[in-house]
């Protein structure tokens, strides 16, 4: 158990520069993860922290020690790597006691904390095998029990299911939940499946182009995307957006073709925003009633549990997903109503959360 | 359904073959099947007629303790030449792994010694080792006569050790590199993880993985070691100083082509070819075992 303080934190390779000073802090026992498009900075950061990787500036900090020039081996973290490397020459066995027979503890004991690890992943009859004899999700626990063994303040994750396939997946998920729920080492997991980060995640770190995007709790990343990036990023289909400009008295929507009433807020008028709504929170009604939106159905794609309604609303592209038993023809028109509690505002220009707005809005009215 | 292009005729495929079989029957089979015909006569050294003497050969030889002297050199040579040159070529690909700046200017130039035929390369260390003028004739300047291969079989020996070893480091090292290449960087990394320093990583986990490189090395140096010294030893000691560096290679030839005994050089020749064929038997069936294939 450790927390880790990072401060500053820049990576450069030669002249491009990956992590851009990114501030973070993880509690001891949490499970954060690092959720972000690839190349975003997230699995170097990990690697960072590992040591892996030197940090080109800023400090990283295990439990208030600052770690940039010691060695892996002296930081205390296991990780788990994306392709599981395995040591293809080494039994199951030797893979996992590796760590230990390298600390010099004595074979006996050695045997019988591999066994202990073992249990608990459900790997003893595989531990005469070589890597090379196992399945993906076998491996993948030979490379959890080798992370295991040692104990670790802190647990890293590199992507380690992403090989894994889809069903798998969702097995070995739930698998180390339970794991973290009972060794409770802090645990920082880095993925840019949105689905695995909301489920895992004590915490999500959204990154994007080398920075940390926002950092929250999954449900307040859901409902609070901080910036129009985390918006689209988070949530499938991805949150509709809808440009607009601020007028004296509301917001002009689709090119003029759509206005809403509600205050400025002190935004000047002119000023471009978009506005954003997930495509779970719009509700059908019937179409010409009163404050829906008139749209015409595009295609629609069953999901078995429900449906994603593809419209044209004005000319501009926009989803809704629905439960309701409904199957519109494309080319049909439909009625959309959107409440104010569902709205997110953005500035188109810096792209960060417009909260002020929000809160003033009375009363809107499509 | 085949997907192969496939011959309805064998005899398309034979004519294929024709010419590799013609050049491999040529240069080799039949000139292997005249030494063992020679090494079982007594050959005329101006030609006109042998007679068949059977083992005769072979019993003479294998009763010369000059030849048993020369089997000693032989395999010397080839174990001190094949450590040194696969010891240098590792630790140099290890370091270079480790390290890349610069590493496909190294690929290049260490390749450049085993392009240089072995007489040119020969001539070359001659110079450089040569006691009265060489590089190392500046020991001599200290302790003066302590260098001289053209006396000490001692000093000779070491001599064409380390020309051959020179010419092979290149050519160990290319295979080194890129067997230490093939590694999976996460491989290393994960064991750096696991608390293994850089010595430690080194012997367990790059050094099993590059062992099928370490053996195919192992089998071609050994073998070269007893066929490619010819041009060394011809041009940089004759086979001196007193038989110190008649390698059996070399053997073959003094005695076939300047002593005239074409039967007994046969019947060295078959010697040689059954040594090597044991010795790679030997290393298949003992080392090979350790070999982890990935």
């Amino acid at each position: 158990m450790a927390s880790i303080t990072i401060r500053g934190v820049k990576k450069n390779y030669a002249k491009t520069q990956v992590v851009h000073g990114v501030d973070l802090d993880f509690a001891s026992g949490e499970f954060v993860v690092i959720l972000g498009p690839s190349g975003c900075g997230k699995s170097t950061l990990l690697r960072m922290i590992a040591g892996l990787e030197e940090i080109s500036d800023g400090t990283i900090a295990i439990d208030g020690l600052v770690v940039n020039k010691l060695e892996p081996r002296e930081r205390g973290c296991a990780m788990v790597f994306q392709n599981y490397a395995l040591y293809p020459h080494m039994s199951v066995a030797q893979n996992i006691g590796y760590s230990l027979k390298v600390a010099g503890i004595p074979a006996a004991e050695r045997n019988q904390r591999i066994q202990a690890v073992a249990r608990t992943l459900e790997l003893e009859h595989l531990l005469d095998r070589k890597p090379m004899a196992l399945s993906g999700g076998q491996r993948q626990r030979v490379a959890m029990g080798r992370a295991m063994i040692r104990e670790p303040k802190v647990f890293l994750f590199d992507e380690p299911l992403s090989n894994l396939d889809a069903k798998l997946r969702v097995q070995m998920r739930s698998e180390i939940r339970k794991l973290h729920r009972r060794l409770n080492a802090t645990s920082v997991f880095v993925t840019h499946d949105q689905v695995e980060a909301m489920t895992l995640a004590d915490r999500l770190v959204i990154m994007n182009g080398g920075k940390v995007e926002q950092v929250g709790t999954p449900s307040e990343i859901y409902t609070r995307p901080a910036s129009r990036f985390v918006a689209t990023f988070v949530g499938a289909p991805a949150m509709n957006m809808l440009e607009g400009t601020v007028e004296l008295d509301g917001l002009s929507l689709l090119g003029g073709s759509r206005r809403l009433a509600m205050a400025r807020a002190g935004l000047p008028v002119g000023t471009k925003v978009a506005m954003g709504i997930r495509p779970e929170a719009v509700r059908l009604v019937a179409s010409g009633s009163a404050g829906a939106l008139d749209a015409t159905v595009d295609l629609v794609e069953e999901l078995g549990a429900g449906r994603v309604i593809y419209v044209d609303l004005d000319g501009a592209p926009f989803s809704v997903m629905t439960s309701e038993a409904v199957h519109p023809e494309p080319g049909s028109t439909i009625g959309l109503k959107i409440l104010p509690e569902d709205m997110h505002f953005f500035s188109s220009e810096t792209g960060s959360r417009l909260d002020v707005f929000k809160a003033s809005v009375p009363e809107p009215a499509l | 359904m085949e997907k192969r292009v496939t011959f309805s005729s064998w005899t398309i495929g034979i004519l294929f073959a024709v010419p590799q079989l013609l050049l491999i029957f040529t240069f080799f089979y039949w000139p292997a099947g005249q030494a063992v015909y020679w090494s079982l006569t007594l050959q005329q050294p101006w030609g006109g007629g042998n007679i068949w003497v059977g083992l005769d050969n072979f019993r003479s030889i294998l009763a010369n303790a000059d030849y048993w002297n020369s089997i000693t050199a032989s395999l010397v040579f080839a174990g001190i030449s094949t450590g040194l040159a696969m010891f240098i070529a590792l630790v140099l690909a290890a370091l270079t792994d480790r390290q890349l700046a610069g590493s496909r200017l190294y690929r290049v130039v260490l390749i450049w010694p085993y392009g240089i035929a072995a007489p040119a390369l020969a001539l070359a260390f001659r110079f450089i080792l040569a006691p009265e003028a060489g590089f190392l004739s500046v020991i001599n300047r200290i302790w003066p006569g302590i260098w001289d291969p053209g006396l000490d079989g001692a000093d000779a020996m070491a001599s064409i050790i380390v020309a051959f070893s020179w010419k092979y480091v290149g050519y160990n090292f290319i295979f080194f590199l890129a067997a230490f290449q093939a590694i999976p960087r996460s491989l290393i990394e994960a064991a750096a993880m696991d608390g293994s320093g850089v010595i430690r990583r080194f012997w367990d986990i790059q050094f099993p993985l590059i062992t099928p490189t370490i053996f195919f090395l192992l089998v071609i140096n050994i073998t070269e070691s007893f066929q490619d010294s010819f041009g060394i030893v011809d041009i940089m000691t004759s086979g001196g100083p007193a038989n110190a560096t008649n390698l059996m290679v070399y053997k073959i030839y003094s005695d076939g082509f300047k002593g005239l005994d074409y039967s007994g050089a046969a019947a060295q020749s078959i010697i040689l070819m059954l040594l090597i064929i044991v010795l790679t038997i030997f290393q298949f069936r003992f080392i090979e075992r350790r070999v982890h294939y990935g």
